[in-house]
Protein backbone atom coordinates (compact mmCIF):
# COMPACT_ATOMS: atom_id res chain seq x y z
CA UNK A 1 0.00 0.00 0.00
CA UNK A 2 1.25 3.72 -0.84
CA UNK A 3 0.20 7.32 -0.87
CA UNK A 4 -0.21 8.93 -4.36
CA UNK A 5 -0.74 11.98 -5.32
CA UNK A 6 -3.62 12.16 -7.61
CA UNK A 7 -4.59 15.45 -9.88
CA UNK A 8 -8.26 17.27 -9.38
CA UNK A 9 -9.02 19.55 -12.37
CA UNK A 10 -11.85 21.62 -12.71
CA UNK A 11 -13.19 21.71 -15.96
CA UNK A 12 -16.77 22.95 -18.10
CA UNK A 13 -18.88 19.98 -18.84
CA UNK A 14 -18.38 20.35 -22.72
CA UNK A 15 -16.49 18.58 -25.68
CA UNK A 16 -13.15 19.20 -26.08
CA UNK A 17 -11.81 18.88 -22.36
CA UNK A 18 -10.45 15.32 -22.26
CA UNK A 19 -9.04 16.00 -25.24
CA UNK A 20 -7.05 19.65 -24.08
CA UNK A 21 -6.05 18.28 -20.50
CA UNK A 22 -4.26 15.44 -22.11
CA UNK A 23 -2.64 17.88 -24.53
CA UNK A 24 -1.13 19.32 -21.89
CA UNK A 25 0.12 16.13 -19.99
CA UNK A 26 1.59 15.22 -23.46
CA UNK A 27 3.26 18.42 -23.92
CA UNK A 28 4.59 18.19 -20.71
CA UNK A 29 6.30 14.64 -21.28
CA UNK A 30 3.73 13.29 -18.83
CA UNK A 31 2.18 10.06 -18.86
CA UNK A 32 -1.23 9.52 -17.92
CA UNK A 33 -1.44 6.13 -15.70
CA UNK A 34 -5.59 6.19 -14.82
CA UNK A 35 -8.03 8.68 -15.32
CA UNK A 36 -11.23 9.07 -13.30
CA UNK A 37 -14.44 11.52 -14.20
CA UNK A 38 -17.57 12.58 -12.68
CA UNK A 39 -19.98 15.28 -13.80
CA UNK A 40 -22.55 17.41 -12.63
CA UNK A 41 -24.53 19.19 -14.80
CA UNK A 42 -22.54 22.20 -16.33
CA UNK A 43 -19.11 20.74 -15.01
CA UNK A 44 -17.29 18.15 -13.74
CA UNK A 45 -13.98 16.76 -11.83
CA UNK A 46 -11.73 15.00 -13.80
CA UNK A 47 -8.76 12.60 -11.98
CA UNK A 48 -5.32 11.49 -13.06
CA UNK A 49 -2.85 9.60 -11.89
CA UNK A 50 0.78 10.40 -13.80
CA UNK A 51 3.82 9.12 -13.57
CA UNK A 52 5.12 12.90 -12.78
CA UNK A 53 2.67 14.81 -10.79
CA UNK A 54 4.78 17.87 -10.17
CA UNK A 55 6.01 18.19 -14.00
CA UNK A 56 1.70 17.83 -14.58
CA UNK A 57 0.48 20.30 -11.73
CA UNK A 58 3.07 23.12 -13.27
CA UNK A 59 1.84 22.28 -17.00
CA UNK A 60 -1.54 22.71 -15.78
CA UNK A 61 -1.13 25.62 -13.88
CA UNK A 62 0.58 27.58 -16.94
CA UNK A 63 -2.45 26.61 -18.77
CA UNK A 64 -4.84 28.45 -16.37
CA UNK A 65 -6.35 25.46 -14.83
CA UNK A 66 -7.87 24.89 -11.20
CA UNK A 67 -6.23 21.92 -10.37
CA UNK A 68 -5.15 20.48 -6.62
CA UNK A 69 -3.15 17.70 -5.92
CA UNK A 70 -4.35 15.25 -3.37
CA UNK A 71 -3.78 12.28 -1.49
CA UNK A 72 -4.98 8.64 -2.09
CA UNK A 73 -3.96 5.14 -1.34
CA UNK A 74 -2.87 2.71 -4.17
CA UNK A 75 -3.57 -0.70 -3.04
CA UNK A 76 -1.84 -3.90 -4.38
CA UNK A 77 -4.50 -6.58 -5.51
CA UNK A 78 -4.13 -9.77 -7.21
CA UNK A 79 -5.52 -9.36 -10.87
CA UNK A 80 -7.57 -12.54 -10.36
CA UNK A 81 -11.45 -12.99 -9.16
CA UNK A 82 -11.95 -11.76 -5.21
CA UNK A 83 -8.85 -9.80 -5.37
CA UNK A 84 -11.63 -6.39 -4.74
CA UNK A 85 -13.82 -8.14 -2.32
CA UNK A 86 -10.48 -9.55 -0.02
CA UNK A 87 -8.88 -5.73 -0.44
CA UNK A 88 -12.46 -4.49 0.23
CA UNK A 89 -13.36 -6.44 3.37
CA UNK A 90 -10.26 -5.45 5.03
CA UNK A 91 -10.76 -1.78 4.83
CA UNK A 92 -14.77 -2.44 5.82
CA UNK A 93 -12.80 -4.29 8.91
CA UNK A 94 -11.33 -1.46 9.52
CA UNK A 95 -13.66 1.03 9.61
CA UNK A 96 -12.09 3.01 6.11
CA UNK A 97 -14.82 4.10 3.65
CA UNK A 98 -14.47 4.78 0.35
CA UNK A 99 -15.58 7.92 -1.71
CA UNK A 100 -13.93 7.11 -4.74
CA UNK A 101 -12.08 4.45 -6.28
CA UNK A 102 -10.63 3.27 -9.66
CA UNK A 103 -8.14 1.19 -10.87
CA UNK A 104 -4.32 1.20 -12.51
CA UNK A 105 -3.31 -2.12 -14.07
CA UNK A 106 0.33 -2.08 -14.90
CA UNK A 107 2.01 -3.95 -18.07
CA UNK A 108 2.79 -6.77 -15.90
CA UNK A 109 -0.89 -7.81 -15.29
CA UNK A 110 0.29 -9.47 -12.06
CA UNK A 111 -0.96 -7.34 -9.51
CA UNK A 112 -3.36 -4.34 -9.90
CA UNK A 113 -3.59 -1.13 -8.03
CA UNK A 114 -6.79 -0.21 -6.28
CA UNK A 115 -6.60 3.61 -6.23
CA UNK A 116 -9.21 4.92 -2.98
CA UNK A 117 -10.07 8.57 -2.11
CA UNK A 118 -11.28 8.34 1.65
CA UNK A 119 -11.60 11.30 4.07
CA UNK A 120 -9.95 8.78 6.50
CA UNK A 121 -6.77 8.43 4.93
CA UNK A 122 -4.68 8.76 8.17
CA UNK A 123 -6.56 5.39 9.21
CA UNK A 124 -6.11 3.83 6.01
CA UNK A 125 -2.36 3.93 5.95
CA UNK A 126 -2.15 2.17 9.09
CA UNK A 127 -4.16 -0.41 7.88
CA UNK A 128 -2.73 -4.04 8.36
CA UNK A 129 -2.94 -6.69 5.23
CA UNK A 130 -3.20 -4.55 2.47
CA UNK B 1 -65.30 55.84 -17.01
CA UNK B 2 -64.11 58.20 -15.40
CA UNK B 3 -62.86 58.01 -11.43
CA UNK B 4 -62.05 62.08 -11.18
CA UNK B 5 -63.82 63.27 -13.98
CA UNK B 6 -62.78 66.55 -12.65
CA UNK B 7 -59.84 66.34 -12.02
CA UNK B 8 -58.74 64.09 -14.65
CA UNK B 9 -60.54 66.69 -17.61
CA UNK B 10 -58.71 69.87 -15.53
CA UNK B 11 -58.61 72.68 -17.94
CA UNK B 12 -54.17 72.73 -18.24
CA UNK B 13 -54.43 76.39 -17.06
CA UNK B 14 -56.13 75.11 -14.30
CA UNK B 15 -54.17 72.02 -13.87
CA UNK B 16 -51.22 74.16 -13.83
CA UNK B 17 -52.31 76.58 -11.02
CA UNK B 18 -52.54 73.51 -9.01
CA UNK B 19 -49.46 72.24 -9.49
CA UNK B 20 -47.75 75.26 -8.25
CA UNK B 21 -50.19 75.29 -5.07
CA UNK B 22 -49.37 71.81 -4.76
CA UNK B 23 -45.72 72.73 -5.11
CA UNK B 24 -45.11 75.94 -3.34
CA UNK B 25 -47.00 73.48 -0.31
CA UNK B 26 -44.51 70.31 -0.91
CA UNK B 27 -41.85 73.18 -0.91
CA UNK B 28 -42.68 74.50 2.44
CA UNK B 29 -43.30 70.90 4.02
CA UNK B 30 -39.36 70.20 3.00
CA UNK B 31 -37.70 72.90 3.49
CA UNK B 32 -39.41 73.18 7.06
CA UNK B 33 -39.04 69.57 8.18
CA UNK B 34 -35.73 67.70 5.93
CA UNK B 35 -32.90 68.89 6.85
CA UNK B 36 -31.40 67.45 3.08
CA UNK B 37 -33.75 69.32 1.20
CA UNK B 38 -33.46 72.63 3.42
CA UNK B 39 -29.74 72.82 2.98
CA UNK B 40 -29.84 72.14 -0.61
CA UNK B 41 -32.41 75.24 -1.23
CA UNK B 42 -30.61 77.45 0.83
CA UNK B 43 -27.09 76.65 -0.96
CA UNK B 44 -28.89 77.46 -4.04
CA UNK B 45 -30.50 80.29 -2.87
CA UNK B 46 -34.05 79.39 -3.53
CA UNK B 47 -36.46 81.32 -1.22
CA UNK B 48 -39.93 80.17 -1.62
CA UNK B 49 -41.01 83.52 -2.55
CA UNK B 50 -38.97 83.20 -6.00
CA UNK B 51 -41.55 80.32 -7.11
CA UNK B 52 -43.94 81.62 -9.44
CA UNK B 53 -44.56 79.26 -11.81
CA UNK B 54 -44.29 75.84 -11.84
CA UNK B 55 -41.42 75.54 -14.19
CA UNK B 56 -39.30 77.48 -11.59
CA UNK B 57 -38.97 74.17 -10.33
CA UNK B 58 -36.19 73.64 -12.59
CA UNK B 59 -33.97 75.62 -10.25
CA UNK B 60 -33.57 73.34 -7.81
CA UNK B 61 -31.31 70.40 -7.69
CA UNK B 62 -32.23 66.90 -8.70
CA UNK B 63 -32.45 64.31 -6.26
CA UNK B 64 -30.99 61.30 -7.03
CA UNK B 65 -30.99 57.23 -6.05
CA UNK B 66 -27.93 57.72 -4.13
CA UNK B 67 -29.72 60.68 -2.01
CA UNK B 68 -31.90 58.00 -1.14
CA UNK B 69 -29.36 55.66 -0.05
CA UNK B 70 -27.30 58.08 1.99
CA UNK B 71 -30.63 59.42 3.92
CA UNK B 72 -31.82 55.93 4.69
CA UNK B 73 -33.36 55.43 6.69
CA UNK B 74 -35.25 58.57 8.21
CA UNK B 75 -33.13 61.34 6.51
CA UNK B 76 -36.02 62.40 3.80
CA UNK B 77 -39.01 62.30 6.31
CA UNK B 78 -41.27 65.18 6.06
CA UNK B 79 -43.54 64.52 9.20
CA UNK B 80 -43.05 62.90 12.36
CA UNK B 81 -42.46 58.95 12.46
CA UNK B 82 -45.86 58.54 13.96
CA UNK B 83 -47.67 59.84 11.66
CA UNK B 84 -45.92 57.29 9.46
CA UNK B 85 -48.50 54.48 8.66
CA UNK B 86 -46.37 51.79 5.88
CA UNK B 87 -43.35 51.24 4.56
CA UNK B 88 -41.87 50.27 1.41
CA UNK B 89 -38.04 49.28 0.21
CA UNK B 90 -36.23 48.29 -2.36
CA UNK B 91 -34.24 45.24 -2.55
CA UNK B 92 -30.43 45.05 -0.77
CA UNK B 93 -28.45 44.34 1.72
CA UNK B 94 -25.20 45.17 1.16
CA UNK B 95 -25.94 48.42 -0.55
CA UNK B 96 -28.52 50.43 1.40
CA UNK B 97 -32.04 49.87 0.08
CA UNK B 98 -34.52 53.02 -0.60
CA UNK B 99 -36.85 53.51 2.18
CA UNK B 100 -40.34 55.13 1.19
CA UNK B 101 -42.54 56.34 4.16
CA UNK B 102 -46.52 56.32 3.36
CA UNK B 103 -48.75 58.67 5.89
CA UNK B 104 -52.22 56.92 6.12
CA UNK B 105 -53.02 60.17 3.92
CA UNK B 106 -50.40 58.84 1.44
CA UNK B 107 -51.82 55.59 1.59
CA UNK B 108 -55.06 56.25 0.65
CA UNK B 109 -54.09 59.11 -1.74
CA UNK B 110 -52.19 56.05 -3.75
CA UNK B 111 -54.83 54.17 -3.44
CA UNK B 112 -56.84 56.98 -5.30
CA UNK B 113 -54.75 57.27 -8.36
CA UNK B 114 -54.51 53.29 -9.28
CA UNK B 115 -58.43 53.93 -8.80
CA UNK B 116 -58.13 55.99 -11.49
CA UNK B 117 -56.17 53.79 -13.53
CA UNK B 118 -58.45 51.36 -12.68
CA UNK B 119 -62.01 53.20 -13.73
CA UNK B 120 -60.20 54.14 -16.90
CA UNK B 121 -60.12 51.03 -17.96
CA UNK B 122 -63.09 49.84 -17.12
CA UNK B 123 -63.00 48.14 -13.89
CA UNK B 124 -65.88 48.50 -11.98
CA UNK B 125 -67.18 46.25 -8.12
CA UNK B 126 -68.73 43.64 -9.86
CA UNK B 127 -64.79 42.67 -11.57
CA UNK B 128 -62.57 40.32 -9.54
CA UNK B 129 -58.94 41.28 -9.83
CA UNK B 130 -56.03 39.17 -9.42
CA UNK B 131 -53.01 40.82 -8.22
CA UNK B 132 -50.15 38.57 -9.79
CA UNK B 133 -47.54 40.76 -8.67
CA UNK B 134 -44.73 40.46 -5.20
CA UNK B 135 -46.39 41.62 -2.28
CA UNK B 136 -44.56 42.44 1.12
CA UNK B 137 -42.17 45.20 0.43
CA UNK B 138 -42.70 45.69 -3.24
CA UNK B 139 -44.49 48.63 -3.78
CA UNK B 140 -46.60 46.45 -6.67
CA UNK B 141 -48.25 44.52 -4.24
CA UNK B 142 -50.21 46.58 -2.20
CA UNK B 143 -50.28 49.79 -3.40
CA UNK B 144 -52.12 47.85 -6.44
CA UNK B 145 -54.00 45.88 -3.92
CA UNK B 146 -55.50 49.24 -2.08
CA UNK B 147 -56.26 50.85 -5.43
CA UNK B 148 -58.09 47.78 -6.70
CA UNK B 149 -60.42 47.62 -3.26
CA UNK B 150 -61.12 50.78 -3.26
CA UNK B 151 -62.82 50.68 -6.56
CA UNK B 152 -64.92 48.04 -4.89
CA UNK B 153 -63.23 44.96 -6.85
CA UNK B 154 -63.21 41.85 -5.19
CA UNK B 155 -59.37 41.65 -4.96
CA UNK B 156 -57.08 37.88 -4.86
CA UNK B 157 -53.86 38.66 -3.53
CA UNK B 158 -52.26 36.33 -5.18
CA UNK B 159 -48.95 37.16 -5.47
CA UNK B 160 -46.84 35.60 -7.57
CA UNK B 161 -45.61 32.05 -8.37
CA UNK B 162 -47.23 28.53 -8.31
CA UNK B 163 -48.66 28.75 -11.46
CA UNK B 164 -51.32 26.03 -11.30
CA UNK B 165 -52.88 27.82 -7.91
CA UNK B 166 -52.70 31.02 -10.01
CA UNK B 167 -54.83 29.23 -13.23
CA UNK B 168 -57.38 27.62 -10.02
CA UNK B 169 -58.02 30.82 -9.23
CA UNK B 170 -58.51 32.24 -12.27
CA UNK B 171 -61.01 29.47 -12.98
CA UNK B 172 -62.61 29.26 -9.91
CA UNK B 173 -63.48 32.94 -8.85
CA UNK B 174 -63.88 34.00 -12.10
CA UNK B 175 -61.19 36.66 -12.45
CA UNK B 176 -61.51 39.07 -14.65
CA UNK B 177 -58.40 41.53 -14.43
CA UNK B 178 -55.03 41.15 -13.37
CA UNK B 179 -51.75 42.72 -12.49
CA UNK B 180 -48.78 40.79 -13.76
CA UNK B 181 -45.01 41.13 -15.49
CA UNK B 182 -45.30 40.81 -18.68
CA UNK B 183 -42.89 37.78 -19.51
CA UNK B 184 -45.01 35.74 -16.74
CA UNK B 185 -48.11 36.50 -18.85
CA UNK B 186 -46.52 34.98 -21.57
CA UNK B 187 -45.23 31.97 -19.58
CA UNK B 188 -48.61 31.37 -18.28
CA UNK B 189 -50.11 31.40 -21.93
CA UNK B 190 -47.36 28.83 -22.44
CA UNK B 191 -48.15 26.88 -19.64
CA UNK B 192 -51.76 26.74 -20.14
CA UNK B 193 -51.74 25.50 -24.13
CA UNK B 194 -48.71 23.14 -22.99
CA UNK B 195 -51.46 21.73 -20.69
CA UNK B 196 -54.15 21.56 -23.39
CA UNK B 197 -56.30 24.83 -21.79
CA UNK B 198 -56.75 27.76 -24.07
CA UNK B 199 -55.93 30.68 -22.33
CA UNK B 200 -58.78 32.41 -24.24
CA UNK B 201 -61.71 29.72 -23.68
CA UNK B 202 -61.46 28.84 -20.22
CA UNK B 203 -61.18 31.61 -18.22
CA UNK B 204 -63.31 34.92 -17.90
CA UNK B 205 -60.17 37.22 -18.28
CA UNK B 206 -60.99 40.90 -19.69
CA UNK B 207 -58.06 42.96 -19.06
CA UNK B 208 -54.62 42.77 -17.77
CA UNK B 209 -52.26 45.28 -16.69
CA UNK B 210 -48.63 44.98 -17.09
CA UNK B 211 -45.74 47.14 -15.48
CA UNK B 212 -42.41 46.53 -13.52
CA UNK B 213 -40.81 45.35 -16.84
CA UNK B 214 -40.18 47.17 -19.97
CA UNK B 215 -41.97 45.67 -22.68
CA UNK B 216 -42.60 46.22 -26.77
CA UNK B 217 -45.63 46.50 -28.47
CA UNK B 218 -45.32 43.02 -30.06
CA UNK B 219 -45.41 41.80 -26.82
CA UNK B 220 -48.41 43.66 -25.80
CA UNK B 221 -50.55 42.43 -28.74
CA UNK B 222 -48.85 38.72 -28.39
CA UNK B 223 -50.57 38.77 -24.94
CA UNK B 224 -53.49 40.20 -25.80
CA UNK B 225 -54.26 37.48 -28.94
CA UNK B 226 -52.82 34.86 -26.48
CA UNK B 227 -55.98 35.40 -24.23
CA UNK B 228 -58.22 37.58 -25.80
CA UNK B 229 -58.18 40.45 -23.38
CA UNK B 230 -57.22 44.27 -23.64
CA UNK B 231 -53.62 44.27 -21.89
CA UNK B 232 -52.37 48.04 -20.85
CA UNK B 233 -49.28 49.69 -19.48
CA UNK B 234 -48.49 50.69 -16.38
CA UNK B 235 -45.50 52.97 -15.02
CA UNK B 236 -44.63 53.03 -11.78
CA UNK B 237 -41.41 53.36 -9.28
CA UNK B 238 -41.61 52.74 -5.49
CA UNK B 239 -39.87 56.55 -4.83
CA UNK B 240 -43.11 57.68 -6.45
CA UNK B 241 -45.37 55.23 -4.54
CA UNK B 242 -45.64 52.35 -6.94
CA UNK B 243 -48.07 51.48 -9.68
CA UNK B 244 -50.37 54.55 -10.65
CA UNK B 245 -47.72 57.00 -11.89
CA UNK B 246 -48.84 56.71 -15.21
CA UNK B 247 -51.47 54.46 -16.87
CA UNK B 248 -52.86 53.65 -20.43
CA UNK B 249 -56.46 54.59 -21.39
CA UNK B 250 -58.58 52.75 -23.73
CA UNK B 251 -56.67 54.23 -26.66
CA UNK B 252 -53.46 52.70 -25.70
CA UNK B 253 -51.52 55.14 -27.40
CA UNK B 254 -49.07 56.16 -24.00
CA UNK B 255 -49.81 56.46 -20.78
CA UNK B 256 -51.28 59.47 -19.04
CA UNK B 257 -49.17 61.61 -16.11
CA UNK B 258 -51.37 62.35 -13.09
CA UNK B 259 -49.84 65.88 -13.53
CA UNK B 260 -51.79 67.21 -10.26
CA UNK B 261 -49.92 64.61 -7.74
CA UNK B 262 -46.27 64.53 -10.31
CA UNK B 263 -44.25 67.59 -12.16
CA UNK B 264 -43.41 65.74 -15.45
CA UNK B 265 -40.02 66.62 -16.52
CA UNK B 266 -37.84 65.41 -19.57
CA UNK B 267 -34.22 66.07 -19.09
CA UNK B 268 -31.13 65.53 -21.36
CA UNK B 269 -29.24 62.96 -19.26
CA UNK B 270 -25.95 64.36 -20.66
CA UNK B 271 -26.24 68.09 -20.07
CA UNK B 272 -29.14 68.02 -17.68
CA UNK B 273 -31.04 70.36 -19.87
CA UNK B 274 -34.75 70.61 -20.14
CA UNK B 275 -36.24 69.33 -23.07
CA UNK B 276 -39.22 69.80 -24.98
CA UNK B 277 -42.53 67.80 -25.53
CA UNK B 278 -41.77 65.11 -28.41
CA UNK B 279 -38.24 64.79 -27.28
CA UNK B 280 -36.63 61.89 -25.57
CA UNK B 281 -34.86 61.80 -22.31
CA UNK B 282 -34.70 61.00 -18.74
CA UNK B 283 -38.07 61.44 -17.28
CA UNK B 284 -37.81 63.18 -13.81
CA UNK B 285 -40.77 63.55 -11.65
CA UNK B 286 -41.35 65.85 -8.51
CA UNK B 287 -43.87 64.45 -5.93
CA UNK B 288 -46.83 67.22 -5.48
CA UNK B 289 -49.05 64.98 -2.90
CA UNK B 290 -47.36 63.45 -0.68
CA UNK B 291 -47.11 64.18 2.74
CA UNK B 292 -44.58 61.12 4.36
CA UNK B 293 -41.27 61.86 1.97
CA UNK B 294 -42.08 64.62 -0.85
CA UNK B 295 -39.30 64.20 -3.42
CA UNK B 296 -38.07 67.03 -5.66
CA UNK B 297 -36.75 66.26 -9.06
CA UNK B 298 -36.15 62.51 -8.90
CA UNK B 299 -34.29 61.20 -11.84
CA UNK B 300 -35.76 57.75 -12.39
CA UNK B 301 -32.86 56.64 -14.70
CA UNK B 302 -36.10 55.73 -17.25
CA UNK B 303 -36.59 57.33 -21.12
CA UNK B 304 -39.13 57.99 -22.84
CA UNK B 305 -40.95 61.04 -24.27
CA UNK B 306 -44.10 63.22 -23.88
CA UNK B 307 -46.35 62.90 -26.58
CA UNK B 308 -47.52 66.02 -27.51
CA UNK B 309 -51.24 66.60 -28.76
CA UNK B 310 -54.83 65.97 -26.86
CA UNK B 311 -55.67 62.58 -26.25
CA UNK B 312 -58.86 60.93 -27.45
CA UNK B 313 -60.54 60.11 -24.40
CA UNK B 314 -60.69 64.06 -22.79
CA UNK B 315 -58.44 63.65 -20.08
CA UNK B 316 -55.51 66.71 -20.42
CA UNK B 317 -53.12 65.09 -18.11
CA UNK B 318 -49.83 64.60 -20.51
CA UNK B 319 -48.66 61.16 -22.31
CA UNK B 320 -45.96 59.56 -21.87
CA UNK B 321 -44.62 56.93 -24.66
CA UNK B 322 -43.46 53.67 -23.63
CA UNK B 323 -40.00 53.49 -21.49
CA UNK B 324 -37.27 52.43 -24.10
CA UNK B 325 -34.50 51.71 -22.32
CA UNK B 326 -32.54 52.84 -18.62
CA UNK B 327 -29.64 55.56 -18.75
CA UNK B 328 -27.95 52.78 -15.83
CA UNK B 329 -27.30 49.38 -15.96
CA UNK B 330 -30.25 48.36 -13.83
CA UNK B 331 -32.53 45.74 -15.21
CA UNK B 332 -35.90 44.03 -13.88
CA UNK B 333 -36.44 40.31 -13.66
CA UNK B 334 -39.31 38.85 -12.58
CA UNK B 335 -40.72 42.37 -11.43
CA UNK B 336 -37.51 43.01 -9.56
CA UNK B 337 -35.11 45.78 -9.86
CA UNK B 338 -31.18 44.68 -10.05
CA UNK B 339 -27.88 46.57 -10.20
CA UNK B 340 -25.45 44.64 -11.76
CA UNK B 341 -22.89 46.07 -8.94
CA UNK B 342 -25.35 44.14 -6.63
CA UNK B 343 -24.24 40.70 -7.83
CA UNK B 344 -20.83 41.89 -7.97
CA UNK B 345 -20.52 42.71 -4.25
CA UNK B 346 -21.66 39.41 -3.62
CA UNK B 347 -19.68 37.70 -6.23
CA UNK B 348 -16.34 39.37 -4.66
CA UNK B 349 -17.20 38.26 -1.09
CA UNK B 350 -17.40 34.66 -1.53
CA UNK B 351 -14.22 32.72 -1.30
CA UNK B 352 -13.10 30.64 -4.60
CA UNK B 353 -14.91 32.82 -6.79
CA UNK B 354 -12.85 34.58 -9.68
CA UNK B 355 -13.07 38.13 -10.90
CA UNK B 356 -15.40 38.09 -13.79
CA UNK B 357 -18.47 37.35 -14.32
CA UNK B 358 -21.60 37.46 -16.87
CA UNK B 359 -25.22 37.84 -16.05
CA UNK B 360 -27.34 36.39 -18.75
CA UNK B 361 -31.09 37.10 -19.06
CA UNK B 362 -33.20 34.76 -21.31
CA UNK B 363 -37.17 34.71 -22.00
CA UNK B 364 -38.53 33.57 -19.54
CA UNK B 365 -37.89 34.99 -16.45
CA UNK B 366 -34.32 33.12 -16.49
CA UNK B 367 -31.43 35.11 -15.00
CA UNK B 368 -28.06 33.03 -15.12
CA UNK B 369 -24.76 34.33 -13.59
CA UNK B 370 -21.83 32.75 -14.94
CA UNK B 371 -18.48 33.21 -12.29
CA UNK B 372 -14.92 32.23 -13.29
CA UNK B 373 -13.87 29.83 -10.36
CA UNK B 374 -10.68 31.08 -8.36
CA UNK B 375 -7.43 29.85 -10.11
CA UNK B 376 -6.58 29.13 -6.40
CA UNK B 377 -9.50 26.91 -5.53
CA UNK B 378 -9.43 23.59 -3.61
CA UNK B 379 -10.85 21.68 -6.13
CA UNK B 380 -11.91 18.38 -4.23
CA UNK B 381 -14.91 16.27 -5.56
CA UNK B 382 -18.14 17.59 -7.24
CA UNK B 383 -19.68 17.75 -4.23
CA UNK B 384 -17.81 20.59 -3.07
CA UNK B 385 -18.21 22.31 -6.11
CA UNK B 386 -21.33 21.75 -5.65
CA UNK B 387 -21.73 23.24 -1.99
CA UNK B 388 -19.97 26.73 -3.59
CA UNK B 389 -22.56 26.61 -6.40
CA UNK B 390 -25.30 26.51 -3.66
CA UNK B 391 -23.61 29.06 -1.68
CA UNK B 392 -22.97 31.81 -4.72
CA UNK B 393 -27.13 31.28 -5.21
CA UNK B 394 -27.96 31.68 -1.85
CA UNK B 395 -26.28 34.56 -1.52
CA UNK B 396 -26.74 36.10 -4.45
CA UNK B 397 -31.00 35.25 -4.06
CA UNK B 398 -31.08 37.10 -0.72
CA UNK B 399 -29.20 40.24 -1.85
CA UNK B 400 -31.48 40.47 -5.20
CA UNK B 401 -34.22 38.55 -4.72
CA UNK B 402 -34.55 36.39 -7.34
CA UNK B 403 -32.92 33.42 -7.45
CA UNK B 404 -30.72 32.76 -10.03
CA UNK B 405 -29.24 29.69 -11.87
CA UNK B 406 -25.45 30.26 -11.45
CA UNK B 407 -23.09 28.54 -13.54
CA UNK B 408 -18.76 27.69 -12.61
CA UNK B 409 -16.68 28.66 -15.62
CA UNK B 410 -12.75 27.72 -15.76
CA UNK B 411 -10.58 30.43 -14.87
CA UNK B 412 -9.68 32.83 -17.41
CA UNK B 413 -12.19 31.99 -20.30
CA UNK B 414 -14.50 34.89 -19.59
CA UNK B 415 -14.06 38.41 -20.92
CA UNK B 416 -12.15 40.28 -18.64
CA UNK B 417 -14.35 43.10 -17.14
CA UNK B 418 -13.04 46.94 -18.08
CA UNK B 419 -13.95 49.28 -16.57
CA UNK B 420 -17.71 49.84 -17.98
CA UNK B 421 -17.85 46.79 -19.47
CA UNK B 422 -20.81 45.54 -20.16
CA UNK B 423 -21.68 42.76 -17.67
CA UNK B 424 -25.29 42.02 -18.94
CA UNK B 425 -26.61 40.12 -21.92
CA UNK B 426 -30.39 40.51 -22.19
CA UNK B 427 -31.55 37.72 -24.93
CA UNK B 428 -34.77 38.39 -24.10
CA UNK B 429 -37.76 39.14 -26.66
CA UNK B 430 -40.31 41.11 -24.62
Amino acid sequence: MKEIKQLSIFAENRPGKVERLAGIMAENKVNILAINITSMGDFGVLKFIVDKPEAAYRGLKRDGFAVTVNKVLGIEMDDRPGGLFRVSKVLRENGVNVDNAYVLVPDHRKKALLVIETRELAKAKKVKGL
Amino acid sequence: MFWEKNIETMAPKALKALQLKRLKKTLESVSGNVPFYRDRLKAQGIKLADIRSVDDIRRVPFTLIEDLRKNYPFGLLAVDKSKIARLHTSSGTTGKPKAIFFTRGDVDNSANLIARCLVMTGVTNRDVFQNMMSYGLFTGGLVMHYGAEKVGALVIPAAIGNTDRQIMLMRDFGTTSVHITPSYALYLADSMERSGVDPKKGLSLKRAYMGAEPHSEETRKKIEAAFGIDVYNSYGLSEMNGPGVAFECPYKDGMHVWEDNFILEIIDPKTNESLPDGAEGELVLTTLNREGMPILRYRTRDLTRVLPGKCRCGRTHRRIARITGRVDDMFIIRGVNVFPQQIERVLMGIKGVGRNYVIELDSYDKLTVRVELDKGTAVNNVESLSVLKKEIEDKLRNEILVRPKVELSEPGTLPVSEGKAKRVIDNRTI
